[in-house]
């Protein structure tokens, strides 16, 4: 989130679509309702089906799974076309008045620089021109035909009311309440947020669904302010933290990038990352990159990273691919993977297609597990008829099943969607022997360690490099990981209050520079309990810690006009005041600078402003496009000869479990309910209780095709397998007219288990495809097909 | 005053009143109303672990946790003071000491042998040193050192590694050190999923 849960009392108009907070994030939801209560706000809901959240909306409008960016291109025309738009907010804080370089084109579904034979683009057109000084040109008028705007706005100029009707199956009618409804916060005195989750990034056009959101939010002027934003509504408790602590395969803690093969020494990887100023005088944040790195490098290795060894640049593993879960594990199902150390995580049921999942588990030769629960995966060898059916005698994994604490019994931090680091306590010791996970890892290191000592082998440095200082090395304290996270200043061997206080000469050290402030010599700012808002405006800077500096709202300096003047003075968040910043919240800028000097409010950007043209950054082009998913119910892209992602990867044999709408006519979609957090809230007895089991939801005008009766039993089948159910016949669901054709979308709960206290249930995963986002790989599970029959004999 | 002490409050109101009732006042009382269950208990603060809503919790445990009187949480609730779900819980979260007293909560570390239908139990040094042999041997063998180009690359692509997302940051720290020191590559959290 760029602002956070008691925020969204502040809105006066709330979007979810891509998400239904009501029932998946039930407690956050109270504030939609409160400011619906309060604020006078409106509420509205685009989603396929008819959700909770739905149910206490001002105003609803059902779309095709899969179809969001022509939805929101269609916004996009409207806002320009009627005027709806924040014209002092897009002419000073972002790029639609630079001009993009002349060989940048768009035709026919493709961008320019596309290559038939890779499946990719080459992104050298994707870019500003430049001026002798490297600066981007600029024509504040808007009148250069090749500025971002008159680009933009011919690139939406397709998506009219018709189009988007006839892509997305939302009746024009409701799609142009929805259209007013977003358009009525334009103005400085009223802001809409958007809330979504996994309902956005499960598609191969995931990262480019957001982005389209992000610019409807940029041409209102509500990104900054108070009741704005761009809110994901992030899954587990610390998923955030979990990617602040760069746990991917391509990314360090705190937003620094795993080197690649390109990055040949420290030299050149610190070049690829360090940007240069686009426009002058702009604070350019990552400029500062090269004091994260080494200070990074030196938590990492302690004493052992010196200048003289760039800091220990050599150790860190270099990427040549994106080895993520796809792809890694199509690598195990291919006989290439050895071994696996699977954390918390119920691979078996959630990695897309649970087949050839099956297989590359089959495959390893070691498989080591570690989890709270006695999950699936642990126990991917155990036959259980109809839900995982397999011959243990066959498998020749050797399993290891470590049982770990859960929340109630460690202490540390987890982040949650509003960035806020809030530390726990422990409450109660373990059952049996379980252990953390830092212990477990650590006595595992250990004995490595031992064995390389003994007998040596490859490359031993950096196991016995890395820094493991900790007062028990088996047993390391999540006080002092903490304290490790913040950093400290190698001379004085204090803790720093602020990252601007890290250098790039390895006099620092901080794990992850975005932490810095969360534990100084103050003692740990996570574990603060004063609720204190004294502003009234849901600021509550004495509770826990907000990354970045304690900042509750990212880009506020956008909540002020180029002169330091809020906006909207009922929204103020910092104003310029007597020549001094002053603030309810910590300036997202430097608040010793002037409003003139900070008035680049992006400061993450090498030009200072948010972008309508996203550069070369996304895989599939500078705007958003619409395109089908990978399996369409239409089989055509209304618009153009390129029906889905162009630029998805696809790996080898994946193409060929693909299926077609003549042989699977059905968009199926996976969801949450209330009750049930995936397979984890399943081994909950009240939980277990409350929905016991899972089923297929469809609608009525289908069942009755298929002589489908509430709670018969049904197959459900794509071209990847097949799962039996109960069919749950409802309204919720309702055909859509799209291109000429009814189509139905049924969904799928994503709780089924067959080893927890709910009964026996097939998991969703058998069904979905592994083909992900063309950017992140995350895979689509919201718009893929299937067919469905009543299930006879059972 | 915090929520502990309006506990402590209301149940000297409830005894002072029925005493009073009786006419006892001034005399001996023989009869008391039983005492709120959550006043003797262990109030611990924490957060609840499903979503990232972030809910406050306070979590009530039994047993001082010294020697012979172990700790165990018996009650979950919202916690009143936080500012985003100010006591509230949602169905999961209600459930939550239903999660951490779960009968499907792993105790002892196990082992299942290559083509075996069962486990067995093991100890934890047991299970380091069979695992570090096993790391070791296919790092051993496995680890590339330099790409075709000649460039140090270091990377460990035959075992991979599914990170939680659900521990604190402080174990995801010290997963990403483990996992980088090592050299893997493929590392991934179900962020992603």
């Amino acid at each position: 989130m760029t602002n956070h849960w008691i925020d969204i009392k502040n809105s006066n108009v709330i979007i979810i679509m891509g998400g239904n907070a009501a029932e998946a994030h039930p407690v956050g939801f109270g504030w939609v309702t409160e400011a619906m209560q309060h604020n006078n706000a409106k509420l509205v809901v685009v989603d396929p089906r008819f959700t909770r959240s739905a149910a206490v909306a001002d105003y609803y409008a059902p779309l095709r799974s899969g179809t969001d960016i022509a939805f929101l291109l269609g916004v996009i025309r409207y806002l320009i076309e009627t005027k709806q738009v924040n014209y002092d907010y897009v002419k000073a804080y972002t790029n639609a008045g630079y001009i993009v370089r002349e060989d940048f084109s768009f035709n026919e579904g493709l961008f320019s620089g596309f290559n038939e034979e890779t499946d990719s683009y080459d992104k050298e057109s994707w870019y500003y021109e430049l001026d002798e000084e490297g600066h981007a040109k600029i024509d504040p008028g808007f009148e250069n035909p090749r500025c971002v705007w008159n680009l933009m706005k011919q690139h939406v100029d397709r998506y009219d009311f018709e189009t988007v009707s006839n892509i997305t199956g939302t009746p024009i009618a409701d799609y142009e309440v929805v259209c007013q409804q977003i358009g009525s916060t334009h103005t400085h005195d009223r802001a809409a947020t958007f809330m979504y989750a996994l309902g956005w990034t499960h598609h191969t056009k995931g990262a480019q669904n957001i982005r389209s959101m992000a610019m409807v939010q940029l041409l209102l002027g509500n990104i900054g302010v108070l009741g704005g934003g761009v809110n994901a509504l992030r899954g587990h408790s610390n998923v955030q933290g979990a990617t602040d602590m760069g746990l991917l395969c391509q990314s360090l803690p705190g937003y620094l990038k795993l080197p690649s093969d390109k990055d040949t020494d420290l030299k050149t990887y610190l070049k690829h990352n360090t940007p240069i100023a686009l426009r002058p005088d702009q604070t350019n944040y990552w400029q500062n990159y090269p004091k994260f790195f080494i200070s990074q490098m030196k938590s990492y290795w302690g004493d052992n990273a010196t200048a003289a060894n760039d800091f220990g640049y050599d150790w860190v593993p270099k990427w040549d691919k994106q080895y993520d879960f796809t792809k890694h594990l199509d690598m195990a199902y291919h006989g290439e993977v050895n071994g696996y150390i699977i954390q918390g995580v119920n691979a078996i049921n959630s990695m897309p297609n649970r087949n050839k999942v099956l297989k590359a588990l089959s495959n390893l030769k070691y498989m080591v597990v570690l989890d709270a629960l006695a999950t699936e995966t642990a126990t991917f060898w155990q036959n259980a008829d109809g839900f995982n059916e397999v011959n243990p005698a066959e498998i020749m994994t050797e399993v290891f099943r470590l049982p770990t604490t859960c929340f109630a019994e460690e202490e540390g931090s987890i982040v949650n969607s509003g960035r806020w680091m809030q530390w726990h306590w422990k409450g109660a010791n373990p059952p049996g022997e379980a252990k953390p996970d830092a212990e477990i890892l650590s006595g595992v290191l250990m004995e490595m360690r031992k064995l390389y000592k003994q007998e040596g082998g490859k490359l031993p440095e950096p196991l016995n490099a890395i820094s493991w200082d900790y007062h028990n090395p088996l047993a390391p304290h999540a006080e002092e990981v903490a304290r490790e996270l913040n950093g400290k200043d190698l001379l004085t061997n204090r803790q720093i209050s602020s990252f601007a206080e890290l250098k790039d000469d390895g006099s620092t050290a901080s794990a992850c520079w975005i932490y810095a402030g969360s534990w100084t010599e103050e003692g740990n700012l996570m574990a603060r309990r004063d609720n204190h808002d004294p502003s009234g405006k849901g600021v509550t800077p004495g509770w826990a810690f907000a990354w970045p500096a304690n900042r509750r709202v990212l880009y506020n300096r956008a909540s002020c006009d180029l002169n330091g003047k809020p906006w909207d003075p009922k929204r103020t968040i910092v104003e310029w005041v007597d020549g001094k910043w002053h603030g309810i919240d910590v300036g997202d800028f430097n608040m010793k600078l002037t409003p003139q000097q900070s008035a680049g409010p992006f400061i993450m950007q090498p030009e200072g402003v948010g972008r309508f043209f996203a550069l070369k950054l996304l895989a599939e082009g500078p705007f958003p496009e619409h395109y089908e998913p990978m399996e369409s119910p239409i089989g055509v892209n209304p618009l153009h000869k390129v029906t889905s992602n162009p630029a998805v990867r696809m790996l080898p044999g994946v193409k060929e479990t693909l299926g077609s709408h003549k042989d699977f006519p059905y968009v199926a979609t996976t969801y949450c309910v209330t009750e049930h957090f995936n397979f984890w809230s399943t081994h909950a007895r009240l939980a277990a209780i409350s929905m016991p089991e899972t089923f297929v939801e469809m609608d009525e005008m289908l069942a009755a095709e298929k002589g489908i009766a509430n709670g018969d039993w049904v197959t459900v089948s794509s071209k990847r397998g097949s799962i039996q159910t109960k069919a749950l016949v409802t309204k919720r669901l309702q055909p859509l007219k799209v291109n000429g054709q009814l189509v139905h979308t049924i969904g799928l709960p994503r709780h089924g288990s067959h080893n927890a206290l709910t009964r026996k249930s097939y998991s969703c995963n058998v069904l979905t495809t592994e083909v992900g986002d063309a950017n992140t790989q995350v895979p689509e599970f919201k718009a893929f097909l299937v067919n469905i029959a009543k299930a006879e004999g059972i | 005053m915090n929520r502990r002490q309006f506990f402590k409050l209301c149940a000297a109101g409830a005894a002072t009143s029925a005493i009073s009732a009786l006419g006892l006042m001034s005399e001996k009382a023989y009869a008391a109303v039983r005492e709120f269950k959550l006043i003797s208990a262990k109030e611990t603060r924490n957060n609840c672990c499903y979503c990232s809503v972030g809910c406050g919790l306070l979590m009530y445990s039994k047993g001082s946790n010294g020697k012979n009187a172990e700790q165990t949480i018996f009650h979950i609730e919202g916690d009143a003071d936080h500012p985003v779900n100010r006591g509230a819980l949602c169905p999961k979260g209600a459930g939550l000491v239903d999660y951490v007293n779960s009968p499907n909560r792993l105790k002892y570390p196990e082992y299942r042998a290559p083509g075996s239908n069962e486990w067995t139990r093991i100890s934890w040094d047991d299970a380091f040193q069979r695992i570090a042999r096993l790391l070791k041997n296919d790092r051993d063998a496995n680890l590339i050192e330099k790409n075709s180009a000649g460039t140090t690359v270091n990377r460990w692509l035959s075992t991979g590694m599914m990170t939680s997302s659900a521990m604190p940051n402080e174990g995801g720290y010290i997963t990403q050190k483990f996992a980088r020191a090592l050299g893997l590559v493929a590392i991934d959290t179900i962020a992603r999923n």
